[in-house]
Parts: structure tokens; C-alpha cells; sequence
């Protein structure tokens, strides 16, 4: 992947800041109205998506590296059993702890104890994720050499 | 003290979940400590689920755990979700843990010949929390949830090895899983449509508060012919002797030893039993099922000349057996049924286990190709000898006892036809077992085989953990024994549909 | 009515996934199955004149409570929604294997187990 020309370049570096933005605010506002970690998750993903499809996976894998990708894959999902696993102590697991202690006012932001830590978890989940499911996918190359099919990865890793 | 070991049920889920994101954080550089992580995990387990199995008897009764404290509300209404432990869970999450640790022992090094042995404790950990959690809970959706965790990581493993064999039977299991899964939504979703509950006890109510309509009837052919697919029963069978051969050998130990068990059996004996209660039709159907499998397995089995499909196909069969001891519906067949099902657990893993550890030193899975092995790897052979006699039915080997039984249930209860093919197969499966340690093991060693030596200790050890166990097993007929362990489990089925309901629907205040 | 038809879309990919003999094209039938299942999932929980299902500080429960749709079916699309993407990311993966294996994406011609 090269990348396209400098119109969608430019228009692309705008809009995915601003489609980063909106998926940082489902996740943070998920427990209050519409959105949640895996919608707000799904969009963050696809404001690196579109950066690989304007500028190309070299371009990208610089911003997020493969590597640091599958480990915050790892990390999302740790992150979220750690919150439910400390729910143990509050008496269940998955029972809400923080709110127990600091219940907070409704319809406010911080009024839901875990929920909105969980809702951060799951985007980062997911996020990674699609981003790693997309550019893997999306940046083998296949050659044919006589009967031999070849697979390469774009970029050099 | 004990009483309140039901605490600890979430970590059975709980355990493999993080090791399976902390095992793939781990990498190339530290295979060891991937190794001795996963055993830990595995060994872990272990006495997690020996503990609830201990806490089960005595508290007598199923323990009930709501997630995040929603439990029941004064009036009957359900939010949380609940995991249920009752005899047969705690007797089937025992299995898994057992032969998960043997399995993980095995893998330390026969997974040598792959790389990546971070992803591959990952799936492998993921595949145990699906199992886990498919026994353990008490909800419909939970159980697709759980079934399909396990399903996919069992996908990626047989897919691991990326050969054209493993693919290609990876692909084939994929999409008949998948449409199977599909089966199994869609069951959920009508009776979700239908009677807007998905706690199976509070669905076993409603549905029996009403006559069967249609849509019941349809969920419930949905739900028996997509996990059917995942029990291999007979006309769903097809993927099965292409995706265990192809796994690596811990894997197919655990695939055919309690993956179609968990996922596939359990699932469906508890939606028959305490969902929709039984009937005799339904009886009648998984012992039509049954024999089917039983008969056809193992004629497909007599033919082959791989060690490992060969195997397959006998799980096929033996699966037949569970499922036929259990449609009998008698108490006498189920119980004869849940111990035929833990003993294949570990006969069965044990023969994979072998077939490994043959063709990790020689390289080949082909029966022709051995022979003399025994005099230049006893241990393997020695614990394969074990195996075979128990799925063959020699006593005093554990499989002789519930195969006994099998049949005795059959007669007991005026089927004198499905025990006449009980026995039959019996005598085939022998007939086929002979030929594997006639043509593998005994006779002459061949010259291109005098070099090779047995596998590495910890191989060993896991093999003749499940041998010994293979013998301890059939301790389990003693009265005393079948009392702790198998007749709980049977009880839960026996009990049915009300007995489930009366122990899970307790209104808050006047249980635990 | 509606119900028929999304049993019909089911319908459909079955059919796509028993007759095609590309790969992805066997996918792309799995695909439509889920989404055929989705979609009644999403019916189950439908309401005439209903609401989102969200809390409002404008709206009393009472009311609320009457006019909402059924969230719960929501939450098991999303939660089936996820399952598909890693099936399909998984199968499109095992798909392009075995392409570099056999270098053809055509069923019938991949069949080295028998018996």
C-alpha cells in the first residue's frame, strides 16, 4: 500500500482526528447514552483503518506498531478481568465496588462506579484488535512464482 | 468453611481467561516459563475443581452463584446471571481440569516441533474457559456464549500446525461448527421470542407451564442439531476424524477427550433433562442416535490405518455409548452413561496422548509403518496397552465396568436390541484395538526404528498419570465412591426439570 | 411476516454455504446466516412507537418503562455481533492459507482427507 493522493491525504488527516474524537466520546459517555467500549472501540479502529487505507500500512504501523498493538490486546483484556475480579472483595464478582463506596449523583459522568472504567477497557480491546485484524489482513501481498504462492507482509517488522 | 467453597466458582472461568491474555504476552524468548505457567494453570484447576467437587457433596444440594450480586428479586424477577454447580457440573469440570494438566504436561515438550508456544497456551487457555464456562452456567445465551469461545479457539488450534492437512480440516470443522453455532443462536433466539426468559430454570418453567407450541418445539430441534454437530453424533459427524487427527496430539487429547463432551453432550443432556424435561420421545431419539454413532464408528474404524483417525472414529462410537446409556432415561443408564463418559475422557486422551508420543519419535501416524515399538519405547507402549484394554472392555479396567453397566441398564429396562448392538460394537472395538498393538507395538521391529528412544520424562509422566487413573477409575463402581461422585450427577439429571428449578429459583432470603 | 422473511435470508445462506464450492463465497454465506439471525434477534425485542432504550432525566420511569424497547436483545446482537467478527476474521485468515497451500480457492479441488 502506497497511499492515495494528497486531496484524500490532507481531508484524511482532519477526519480521523475528529472520528478518533467521536469514538473517545462513546466509550467515555457509553454508560450515559448511546455508545459503549465495543461501539466506541469499533469507531476508534476505523479512524486507524482509514489511515491505512489514505497513507498506506507503512505510514500507520509507525503511529501504532504491530507489536505494541498485540500487547495492548492483551493488556484491554486483562484490565477488564482485573476489574471484575476485584469485585470480589466488594462481595460478587463483577459486582460493582466503586459505586458501592462513591455512589455518585445520576446522569452524571462519574456516576457508575466500573462501568465507565470497563467501557475504556473493552475499547482498547477492541480497538487493537480490528486494528490488528485489518492491517494483517490487509497487507499480505501474494505472489505467484510458478506453482509456489508466497505470502510477504508489506511492511518490515 | 467448606459450604462456602461455591465463592470460589467464578475462577474457574476467571484462571484461564488471564492466563490466556498473560500467556501470549510472553513471547518467543520465554518458552520455559510459558511451560511452567500453563502447568501451574492447569495444576491449578485441578484443585480448584477437586474443592468444588468435595464442597458439592457436602452441601448436598446445587450452589448457585449471581453474578455481581443481582440475584433474584423478592417477587421472582431475574437481572443477573447466574453459574450453577451441581453433581454433573462439578464431575465434568473435574474431567476438563484433569485432562487439561495432562495435556499441558504432554505439550511442555511435544510442542517443541511448533513455534509460538505463547499463542498456543493462549488458545489453549481460551479453549479450557469456554469448557468451563459452558459446564458452569445456568443461561441459554451464556452457553452459545461460552460454546463459542471454546469452538473458535479449537478452530485456530487445529488449524496450528498450517499445513495443507491441518487446513483444510481446520476450514471443514469451521464452517460446519460455525453453521452449527448458527443453529444454536437461532434456538436461543425463538425461545427468547417465546417465553422472554433465558435463565434455563425460569425457561424450563415457562416452557412447562405451557403445551408444546411449534416455535418450542422448533428451538429445540435447532438446539439438538447444532450441538449434535459439536457431539459428532452420527449424521453430524462428518468433520470430526478430519479435525482431531490434524491437531497437534495434546490437542486432539483434549478435543476428543472433553471438548465434544463439554460443548457438545453436556449441552445437550441439560437442555433435554432440565430444560425441557424429559420425555420418551426425546429417549427414544438420542438412543437412536446413539446406536447409529456407536455402529458407525467403529465400522468406519475397523479400516483405518492412521493411528490418530482411526481414534477418531472411535470416539464416535464411544460417544454413542454415552448418549444411548443416557436416553435410556432410567437412573441406572444415566449413571451408567455419565461414568462411560468420564472414563472415555481418560482412556481416550490417554490414546492420543500415545499416538503423539509415537509420532513424535518416528515421525508418523501411519499403523503399517510401525511395529516393535514396544521393546524401544515401553513406557508409551505400556500405557497404551492400558488405554486400549479399557476402551475395549477388559476388566479390570475402568471401561469394562461402564460398558457392563451400558448393558445391564439396556436390559434392565426391556431393550434387549440396543444392548445386542452394545455388545456387538464392544467386541469390534476390540477387534480394532488388537490390530492397533498387534501392528504398532508388538511383532517385529522394523530396522529403520532400532535407533529411536523413548520420549522425554514429563511426556511419560503425563501418560502414566492418565494410566493409573484409567485403573483408579474403575474404583468408581465401588458404592461408597459412585456415591460421592457419579450419583450426584445422576441425581441432577434424574431430578429434571423441577428438581433444577427448585434448587436454582430460591427466593432471595431463604438461600445462598 | 417479517419473522418469514428473516428465516428466509437464514434460509438463503444456508443454501450458499451447502452449494457454492468457492471459499469465500462459502464465507459470505455464514456471513448472511448470522446477520439473517441477527436481525430476528433484533425483531424479538421491537415495539410499536417504542423508545431508544435510554434513561432520560426528561422522561418518568413510569412512562419510560411503558414506551422502551426490549434492551436485551441489543446487548446479545452486539454480543453475537463480536463472535462473528472473530469467526470471520479467523475463517478469512484460514481461507487465504489455504490458498497459498493449494493455490485455489475452489472446494472441490481441495480434498487430500478421505475416508
Amino acid at each position: 500500500m502506497t497511499g492515495m493522493t494528497v486531496i484524500v491525504k490532507t481531508i484524511t488527516r482532519w477526519t480521523a482526528a475528529l472520528i478518533f474524537l467521536y469514538g473517545a466520546y462513546l466509550v467515555l459517555y457509553g454508560h450515559l447514552s448511546v455508545g459503549g467500549g465495543f461501539a466506541g472501540g469499533i469507531i476508534l479502529a476505523c479512524s486507524y483503518v482509514i489511515m491505512i487505507l489514505a497513507y498506506g500500512g507503512k505510514e500507520t504501523i509507525h503511529a501504532l506498531p504491530k507489536a505494541v498493538a498485540a500487547r495492548l490486546d492483551s493488556i484491554g483484556a486483562l484490565a477488564f478481568l482485573i476489574l471484575a475480579s476485584l469485585g470480589m472483595f466488594g462481595g460478587f464478582f463483577f459486582s460493582n465496588w466503586i459505586r458501592d463506596i462513591w455512589p455518585g449523583q445520576q446522569f452524571r459522568v462519574f456516576s457508575a462506579g466500573i462501568i465507565p472504567l470497563a467501557n475504556i477497557a473493552i475499547a482498547l480491546k477492541v480497538c487493537v484488535s480490528l486494528f490488528l485484524i485489518f492491517f494483517i489482513l490487509a497487507s499480505l501481498r501474494m505472489t505467484r512464482k510458478g506453482d509456489k504462492i508466497e505470502f510477504r507482509s508489506e511492511e518490515v517488522d | 468453611m467448606m459450604n462456602q467453597m461455591h465463592f470460589l466458582l467464578p475462577l474457574a472461568i476467571a484462571i484461564p481467561l488471564g492466563m490466556g491474555f498473560i500467556l501470549p504476552l510472553l513471547g518467543r524468548k520465554f518458552t520455559r516459563l510459558a511451560d511452567v505457567l500453563a502447568n501451574l494453570t492447569t495444576a491449578s484447576l485441578v484443585v480448584l475443581s477437586v474443592l468444588l467437587l468435595i464442597s458439592n457433596v457436602q452441601l448436598g444440594k446445587p450452589a448457585v452463584y449471581w453474578f455481581g450480586g443481582w440475584q433474584i428479586t423478592a417477587s421472582g424477577t431475574i437481572f443477573g446471571i447466574n453459574l450453577v454447580l451441581d453433581g454433573l457440573s462439578a464431575l465434568m469440570i473435574t474431567l476438563v481440569a484433569v485432562v487439561s494438566f495432562a495435556a499441558t504436561l504432554f505439550s511442555s515438550r511435544y510442542m517443541d516441533q511448533y513455534t509460538a508456544r505463547g499463542k498456543y497456551y493462549g488458545l489453549f487457555m481460551l479453549m479450557i474457559t469456554g469448557m468451563n464456562g459452558c459446564i458452569l452456567t445456568g443461561d441459554v445465551f451464556n452457553l452459545y456464549v461460552f460454546l463459542e469461545i471454546a469452538a473458535v479457539s479449537s478452530y485456530a488450534l487445529v488449524a496450528f500446525g498450517c499445513e495443507r492437512d491441518e487446513l483444510e480440516a481446520a476450514f471443514k470443522y469451521l464452517i460446519l461448527g460455525c453453521v452449527a453455532s448458527t443453529f444454536v443462536l437461532l434456538g436461543v433466539v425463538l425461545l427468547y421470542a417465546q417465553f422472554g426468559a433465558l435463565n434455563m430454570a425460569q425457561l424450563g418453567q415457562r416452557i412447562a407451564s405451557v403445551e408444546p407450541t411449534r416455535g418450542s418445539i422448533l428451538a429445540l430441534l435447532l438446539l439438538l442439531s447444532g450441538l449434535g454437530v459439536k457431539a459428532a453424533l452420527v449424521p453430524f459427524h462428518a468433520w470430526l476424524p478430519d479435525a482431531h487427527p490434524s491437531a497437534p496430539a495434546p490437542i486432539s487429547a483434549m478435543l476428543s477427550g472433553v471438548l465434544i463432551k463439554a460443548i457438545g453432550v453436556y449441552a445437550i443432556i441439560r437442555v433435554i433433562f432440565n430444560v425441557y424435561g424429559f420425555t420418551d420421545q426425546l429417549g427414544m431419539t438420542l438412543m437412536i442416535l446413539g446406536t447409529l454413532s456407536m455402529v458407525v464408528g467403529v465400522v468406519l474404524a475397523l479400516n483405518q490405518w492412521d493411528f490418530k483417525r482411526l481414534l477418531a472414529y472411535h470416539s464416535i462410537s464411544q460417544i454413542g455409548y454415552v448418549v444411548l446409556a443416557i436416553g435410556l432415561g432410567t437412573p441406572l443408564g444415566i449413571l451408567a452413561g455419565l461414568f462411560h463418559l468420564a472414563n472415555h475422557a481418560i482412556f481416550k486422551s490417554l490414546l492420543f496422548l500415545s499416538a503423539g508420543a509415537v509420532q513424535y519419535r518416528t515421525g508418523t501416524r501411519q499403523l503399517d509403518e510401525m511395529g516393535g515399538l514396544a521393546q524401544r519405547m515401553p513406557s508409551t507402549s505400556r500405557s497404551c496397552l492400558v488405554a486400549s484394554m479399557s476402551i475395549a472392555g477388559v476388566p479390570p479396567f475402568n471401561g469394562f465396568f461402564s460398558k457392563l453397566l451400558i448393558i445391564i441398564a439396556c436390559v434392565q429396562a426391556g431393550r434387549w436390541g440396543f444392548a445386542i448392538w452394545a455388545v456387538i460394537v464392544s467386541i469390534l472395538t476390540m477387534a480394532s484395538f488388537m490390530k492397533v498393538q498387534k501392528y504398532a507395538f508388538y511383532g517385529k521391529l522394523k530396522e529403520k526404528w532400532a535407533q529411536i528412544r523413548e520420549v522425554p520424562l514429563v511426556m511419560r509422566y503425563s501418560m502414566i498419570l492418565l494410566a493409573v487413573l484409567c485403573l483408579a477409575m474403575s474404583l468408581l463402581i465401588v458404592p461408597g465412591i459412585s456415591a460421592a461422585v457419579l450419583e450426584p450427577a445422576r441425581d441432577a439429571l434424574h431430578q429434571g426439570v423441577k428438581g433444577y428449578q427448585e434448587a436454582i429459583l430460591v427466593l432471595l432470603g431463604s438461600g445462598g | 411476516m417479517v419473522y418469514t422473511l428473516c428465516l428466509l435470508l437464514f434460509m438463503i445462506g444456508l443454501y450458499g454455504v451447502l452449494t457454492q464450492k468457492n471459499l469465500i463465497k462459502i464465507i459470505i454465506g455464514l456471513g448472511i446466516m448470522e446477520y439473517a439471525v441477527n436481525m430476528l434477534l433484533i425483531m424479538v425485542g421491537y415495539r410499536h412507537d417504542g423508545i431508544v432504550p435510554i434513561l432520560d432525566r426528561a422522561m418518568p420511569l413510569d412512562e419510560f418503562l411503558a414506551r422502551a424497547v426490549d434492551p436485551l436483545p441489543q446487548a446479545m446482537v452486539l454480543t453475537a455481533i463480536v463472535i462473528n467478527v472473530a469467526v470471520l476474521a479467523l475463517s478469512i485468515a484460514i481461507a487465504m492459507r489455504l490458498y497459498q497451500k493449494y493455490g485455489t480457492y475452489d472446494i472441490t479441488e481441495i480434498r487430500q482427507l478421505r475416508g
